[in-house]
């Protein structure tokens, strides 16, 4: 009963710290316009708009979507509002892609954003909770201990995470559209600065940006008006997945948590993976900070459990060395960080990859490619498979 | 074999089986949104004799603003218990929006149930405070216009209109109060008459304390099944026969606030009109509110009007909408209604409807 659909339409802003020529309305319609005309469309031919964020308290507005109706083309449509913490990016575009998969829309405008300069991510992240232990943390220090278990446990060496943030840097000089532009960076600039959370330094974590990510879904009907529109292929979803599980309780594995595991089995049996390392050409994951790739690799199947460092290392995951799984070409979460639209960005720009359009950041035909985007404290998972070939 | 009701869409026939919710109170000081949520989430599954492992899906809607902190469905999820880890996602929307989510992922045929929850208490904070958050950040939200005020906006637009008299509203919160007796979960239930009512002092005119709802404390679920999945776990299922949902522009000075073509629309999208309807579970907060949602759904004089006493009688944030359905399911399973219609409201002077149409066999 589930129809094919793809991906027709992309658009995002540039990531900066203050977007201060836009409002939020500006700031999303700027995203979601671009995608239109991508795929050669208008609002008019929007049957629906799916809509997601990271917590309202970062920019100060209660479920903005009710705002936002109009600036989205939305009056007289449904529109609909997701939100399941650092995840949010990726499981908006499921939410919406299912709005086709079930046959019930031919096009969905799905819109993720975040605009961290109109409040202030720390102080909406810390307020004090009755019967609570204030965190006062940021997410750096919530993930710091989990950094060091993975160091403990598979006994990779203090540089891996470094090499990251220089690798994920250096990928997003070829990338106009993210946030960080470091032209200089270095294994010696990240160890020069200030150490945040041990093991991690300031240039080991994701910026505070401002910005949108906006994807145009579509139907098989939708698809063969967009690819004669527009002579451009469209990224036809092979798997969405989504899991959850509880945020604390004893013997809770916070460093490979079992629903990212089981998020991935179930997303590599719908997209018929079975070597995720040969099998797909990219991937887009949510790394904001350093250390999440080597223990991505781990989570996602890339390699045995303790090994992920090693292909860091080996440069298997970057493509300006020529490694054979490159992940994060567009600079990834450590280069552009609006938390809401960070998730999306993952699942957008593998569907910019396999539609070719990628720029200097094209990975050479890349076929198929898994986007990922997890949340909280790891406790939320969402995933995708797009490529080339029609499912 | 099992019977269905018509699905002229060609949708996949997906029913309400079971319904839970709190008791709600104006403030519940002993628990929090978990220990609230935990004894509706057991009941909603004990009902129809099915745990957490016999649903492929769980769908929550809830709004951080409540709450005051962020991320406040994720510790709500433990009121489920998601291990082994679950698909599961959450809305920033009521719950009756989570509702629909899973039945699109029901439609797709890979999973038979799902369960849907959704939390909202008023007592934490000042609605009238909190409210004024949700609307435009530029040019609304620094005035602070509190809900009451934005509906009595409303209120004396019908008045000024000619389509409704302050006499009117009374009408709706004494009926609705009245029906509210019945409800063992009405916060607020009483047997007065209009000219009673109309003899209190206004809280914002046009609009006295009887147009108003309480300020409510509570939470609900529901457990959708498709199919012959339904039938295994309800003898006579609510399917949903349609449902659809639509929104207006956020500048109340661009709207009509008179009417409401949102909820007009997603009425005729789901086929409200098809057929003849026994019973209407409308989510009017504000008294006025009903008159316009009854026009907007083209309802006749002879279907029950909110027999739970609708919002009026509890108006739990988040969670007001997906009762709605809930108590519209019971009139279907108790064979007192063969087709009824439940609405779903959010945003200021009703700017987002959704509406679902159930069926009995």
């Amino acid at each position: 009963m589930s129809e094919r659909c793809a991906v027709i339409g992309i658009g995002q802003t540039v990531a900066k710290a203050k977007r201060e020529d836009v409002s939020i309305a500006g700031l999303v319609r700027e995203a979601a316009v671009m995608a239109l005309e991508d795929a050669g469309l208008t609002f008019a031919d929007i049957d629906a708009v799916v809509l997601g964020k990271a917590p309202d308290m970062f920019e100060g507005v209660m479920m903005p979507e009710l705002y936002l109706a109009a600036a989205l083309g939305a009056v007289g449509k449904p529109m609909f509002r997701v939100h399941t913490a650092g995840s949010v990016g990726g499981s908006t575009a499921i939410v919406a892609a299912h709005l086709v998969a079930a046959g019930i829309h031919d096009r969905v405008l799905t819109v993720a954003f975040e605009k961290q300069s109109d409040s202030d991510a720390m102080w909406a992240l810390s307020v004090p909770q009755p019967f609570s232990t204030p965190l006062l943390a940021g997410a750096g220090g919530y993930f710091a201990p989990i950094i060091r278990a993975y160091m403990h446990r598979s006994g990779a060496p203090r540089d891996t995470g470094m090499k990251v943030a220089v690798k994920d840097r250096l990928q997003a000089l070829n990338n106009p559209f993210a946030h960080l532009h470091l032209p200089d960076i270095d294994l010696k600039m990240v160890e020069d600065s200030i150490m945040l959370w041990d093991p991690l330094h300031y240039l080991e974590a994701c910026p505070s940006s401002d910005g949108a990510a906006a994807m145009v879904i579509g139907s098989e009907r939708a698809v063969a008006q967009a690819e004669s529109d527009t002579g451009k292929r469209p990224a036809w979803i092979h798997g969405m997945a989504m899991r959850s599980e509880p945020t604390m309780f004893a013997g809770r594995d916070q460093v490979n948590p079992q629903a990212g595991r089981d998020c991935a089995a179930d997303l590599y049996r719908q997209a018929g993976i079975s070597d995720p390392r040969a099998d797909f050409d990219m991937a887009e994951i949510y790394v904001p900070f350093s250390w999440y790739e080597p223990m991505w690799l781990e989570n996602l199947g890339f390699c045995a459990e303790g090994d992920g460092w090693k292909l860091t290392e080996e440069g298997a995951t970057s493509m300006l060395t020529g490694g054979d799984i490159p992940w994060n070409c567009s600079g990834g979460v450590l280069s552009s960080n609006p938390i809401g639209a960070s998730g999306m960005l993952r699942f957008l720009e593998t569907a910019l990859q396999v539609r070719g359009l990628a720029g200097a950041h094209q990975v050479p035909d890349a076929r198929r490619a898994l986007g990922q985007a997890y949340g909280g404290g790891s406790q939320f998972f969402a995933m995708w498979v797009v490529g080339v070939d029609k499912p | 074999m099992s019977t269905f009701p018509d699905l002229t869409s060609g949708h996949r026939p997906v029913g309400v089986v079971s319904f839970a919710q709190y008791d709600n109170v104006r403030r519940e000081g002993d628990h929090n949104e978990v220990e609230m949520l935990m004894p509706v989430v057991a009941e909603v599954f004990a009902n129809v004799g099915i745990t957490k492992d016999d649903v492929g899906f769980i769908c929550s809607g809830s709004t951080d603003y409540l709450v005051g902190g962020p991320f406040s469905f994720v510790t709500a999820l433990d009121a489920v218990g998601v291990w082994p880890p679950r698909a599961e996602s959450h809305v920033e929307m009521d719950g009756a929006w989570a509702l629909y989510e899973a039945w699109v992922l029901l439609q797709e045929g890979e999973i038979d149930a799902a369960l849907v929850y959704c939390f909202g208490r008023s007592s934490p904070g000042d609605l009238t405070e909190i409210m004024a958050v949700q609307l435009d950040p530029y040019y609304m939200a620094p005035l602070w216009p509190d809900p009451t005020s934005l509906a009595a906006l409303q209120a004396q637009s019908m008045i000024d209109a000619g389509m409704a008299t302050e006499a009117d509203f009374a009408a709706v919160a004494s009926r609705a109060r009245r029906s509210a007796l019945a409800n063992p979960k009405a916060q607020v239930a009483y047997d007065r008459s209009p000219e009673e009512l109309l003899r209190e002092d206004y809280e914002v005119a046009p609009l006295r304390r009887h147009a108003l709802p309480p300020l409510t404390d509570g939470c609900a679920a529901v457990v959708l099944a498709a199919g012959d999945r339904a039938y295994e776990l309800c003898e006579r299922p609510a399917f949903i026969t349609g449902i659809d949902h639509r929104i207006e522009t956020h500048a109340l000075g661009a709207r009509d606030l008179t009417h409401s073509p949102s909820t007009e629309l997603a009425g005729r999208k789901a086929g409200v009109d098809k057929k003849k309807v026994d019973v209407a579970e409308l989510h009017a907060p504000f008294a006025h509110q009903e008159l316009i949602l009854v026009d907007a759904l083209g309802l006749a004089d002879d279907v029950e009007l909110c027999p739970s006493g609708g919002a009026l009688a509890a108006n739990p944030m988040m969670s007001a909408g997906l009762i709605r359905i809930g108590e519209a399911a019971k009139v279907i399973w108790s064979g007192q209604a063969d087709r009824a219609v439940a609405h779903a409201t959010s945003g200021p002077c009703l700017q987002q409807n959704l509406v679902c149409v159930l069926e009995g066999v």
